[in-house]
């Protein structure tokens, strides 16, 4: 039987975790709440909370200067095209490395995340010249293909992960009822993964949404993503953070309303397998 | 008979010629300008109207990134060859290096009535190759002294128009006043070739000191560094605002509108910011004089910095690219600016005839101080001893990005307290030392 938690040590436990909650969200606030001030309350000091005259101009500012829905609607077919070709890619691999282990799956599986040690402007040049002759420069195509394979060890090792739950006795009833591999895959495994699918998307969609690095070296201006339009506003020479951050609320909207629809699934994937 | 059917065959070649050219020039073509955010640059975006109306088959695209984003990016497409960008802003220090490379499109052949003479000879050599000019400066700056004249009266001190460092350090003593959180100056202190070591090599030069002997051999070791990184790390930690140390440009500029400075040293460009009532606290109470040298030292620092439009070899459309950089830095688009936002407005530091135009001087009152540190300014000769560079508040060699990057961080953390002036600089000198030998400069 559990046992019953004290009060008073509820009220700290909740207390903790609002102050955490604050801070981690703090700078986000902070941001938005910059973005309706003006250029000269932006830098006020003392910092100005909430008794501000608030303004729009420079949401304003920003849509006159920058073609908003042309990065948002890039940043979308970006991370969606990434996202949805990684799993297309990541289900089937996933699926031989937790149900038909080999010798070396551990070490594949160690290997694929390794790229992700590398530093990413080690490999700028060469793939910039690959780019260049084939054409991919400023592509949403290219940008599709790079995010794809640079999140793919996350997205196979957290489906790695979830198949690993599923009981393996499932798989091999629905094989003894005559299902192929492809059936296997496709009207078993799949739907009893979604949960963990999902969450995958989710993160993986997040994860491509503030690509900042690859999204600003390979594109010029058509395929640039709202990372672009976020970095257009950064000056080294003059004051804009009022501008820079109705920028930065705009680009973050979208994924941040995305987040809170979908938290349920996405906490539920990023902890499960957490408590056994 | 032959000689009419010639002189036909030859008029309707020429025809055939002529009309090509035509069609060539009027082919619609798509300059994509990559380019920094900065209040001259957002300007000319929005008053390209008169250039595209002019020609009606150039669109512009723009690409507009962070400073070191923007130099990494183009650094990346020109070495490559990619040709992603057709017009490039990049600064005099990148324009010389990647001249010499063939990186970029000569600009001999300037439409006419581009008044190339007009051009501020300071920052028309330093855009100058071999007699060949590779980009067009946009707006150019020095750096100067801005300080508060109130607080100037208040302390009972004076700031000459030609200070040295003594009068520098005994103003900025007597203006301080920690308990009203107004500090008697501000420099730049966040680690960087950009940022704190901008400063710090020209107030270096300004005492006479320098980068290198004519064998290219570090001087970090030299009485003249070690005495201007003292005074620089004296100011700072007893007259300056707490965390100086993580302070650039941006961070200064904020704190000298806030009223929390009282001199600061920096760029001309920002005097154009803390005069402007809008966005300054103190606007009314700005005073400016020319960058300070050590008693017995003729150099004022030297600091030039342009922020230029240049053609990368490897655009397509070099000649459409040469049309609207040409109008971008033309006489013709400073009266555009002053007719639709006001003289004020007009980029700074390129044409001296923009300095003769008493409407200009009468708008800003910072015009003829700026002029004064252009003119001064020497990038040949930034030292008063004789070097193997060119630059003034850099050296234009293309390892000096690394090099003072990592200078300047030894240098920001003696400013933390997290080492000495000394240790500071005896890093610098062997930081030095590896990384020159390592590219071949010296055994």
């Amino acid at each position: 039987m559990a046992r019953a938690v004290p009060n008073s040590r509820k009220a700290i436990n909740t207390a903790v975790a609002w102050t955490i909650a604050i801070l981690i969200f703090f700078p986000i606030l902070w941001t938005v709440l910059t973005s309706f001030k003006t250029e000269a309350t932006a830098i006020a000091d003392p910092p100005v909370f909430l008794a501000f005259d608030w303004t729009l101009e420079n949401y304003t500012a920003v849509q006159e200067r920058s073609d908003y829905f042309r990065h948002f609607w890039n940043s979308v077919v970006i991370s969606l095209g990434s996202t949805i070709i990684g799993l297309i890619i990541a289900i089937p691999a996933a699926w031989a490395m937790a149900f038909v282990p080999g010798r070396q799956t551990k070490n594949v599986l160690m290997w694929m995340l390794s790229t992700k040690m590398l530093p990413p402007v080690g490999v700028l040049v060469p793939l910039y010249l690959i780019f260049r002759d084939w054409g991919l420069l400023d592509t949403r195509l290219g940008l599709v293909i790079v995010l794809t394979l640079i999140n793919l060890p996350i997205i196979v090792w957290m489906l790695y992960t979830y198949f690993r739950e599923i009981p393996v006795d499932i798989l091999e009833a629905a094989r003894m009822d005559g299902a192929g591999l492809a059936s296997e895959v496709i009207y078993v495994l799949t739907p009893m993964a979604v949960p963990g699918i999902a969450s995958t998307l989710l993160l993986n969609i997040i994860l491509a949404w503030n690509e900042a690095f690859w999204t600003l070296n390979l594109t010029a201006a058509n395929a640039a993503p709202l990372t672009a339009f976020i970095a257009s506003y950064s000056s080294p020479e003059g004051l804009f953070y009022a501008k820079l951050s109705a920028a930065s609320t705009m680009a973050i909207a979208p994924i941040l309303i995305m987040g809170w629809f979908s938290q349920k699934q996405l906490v539920r994937g990023l902890t499960f397998g957490a408590v056994k | 008979m032959k000689t009419l059917t010639r002189a036909l065959l030859g008029a309707s070649a020429l025809c055939t010629v002529s009309l090509a050219a035509q069609a060539q020039s009027d082919d619609p073509v798509t300059l994509t300008i990559a380019t920094v955010n900065n209040g001259d640059m957002v300007r000319m975006q929005g008053l390209t109207g008169a250039f595209t109306e002019a020609h009606p088959n150039i669109t512009l695209q723009w690409v507009t990134l962070e400073e070191n984003e923007l130099r990494r990016r183009v650094t990346t497409d020109i070495a490559t060859g990619s040709g992603q960008f057709d017009v490039l802003t990049i600064g005099n220090y990148e324009v010389p290096i990647w001249g010499k490379q063939d990186w970029l499109a000569p600009l001999d052949e300037l439409p006419e009535g581009y008044d190339t003479d007009d051009l501020l000879p300071s920052i028309r050599q330093a855009l100058t190759v071999d007699d060949t000019l590779y980009a067009l400066p946009f707006y150019g700056e020095s750096a100067m002294v801005m300080y508060r004249t109130d607080l100037v009266e208040e302390a009972g001190v004076t700031i000459p128009d030609q200070p040295t460092w003594s009068d520098i350090m005994t103003a900025a003593e007597a203006m301080t006043n920690e308990a009203e959180q107004t500090y008697g100056i501000c420099l730049r202190g966040k680690p960087g070739w950009g940022e704190n070591m901008a400063f710090l090599t020209a107030m270096a030069n300004s005492y006479g000191a320098r980068w290198f002997d004519m064998d290219w051999r570090p001087q970090f070791d030299s009485p003249e560094w070690q005495s201007a990184t003292n005074d620089y790390l004296t100011m700072l930690n007893e007259y300056g605002p707490p965390g100086a140390a993580a302070n650039g440009f941006n961070e200064n500029l904020s704190l000298f509108q806030q009223g929390r400075c009282g001199i600061w040293i920096d760029a001309t460009v920002a005097a154009s910011f803390v005069t402007d009532p809008d966005e300054s606290t103190v606007a009314e109470n700005v005073g400016f004089a020319q960058f300070p040298n050590k008693e017995g030292v003729d150099n004022h620092g030297n600091w030039l910095w342009s922020w230029n439009l240049a053609i990368p070899a490897s655009s397509d459309s070099v000649d459409a690219a040469k049309e609207f950089v040409a109008w971008a830095t033309s006489k013709e688009y400073t009266e555009i600016v002053a007719e639709e936002q006001g003289w004020r407005a007009a980029p700074p530091g390129t044409r001296t005839s923009l300095y003769e135009n008493q409407e200009y001087i009468d708008a800003a009152p910072f015009a003829e101080m700026t002029l004064t540190s252009m003119e001064a300014a020497d990038t040949q000769n930034s030292s008063v001893q004789e070097v193997p560079y060119t630059g003034g508040q850099f050296v234009a060699i293309p390892e000096f990005q690394g090099i003072g990057t990592a200078v300047g961080q030894a240098i920001s953390a003696a400013l933390a307290g997290q080492s000495t002036a000394e240790q500071a600089l005896s890093q610098a000198q062997s930081i030095t030392e590896r990384e020159m030998q390592r590219a071949g400069y010296m055994d």
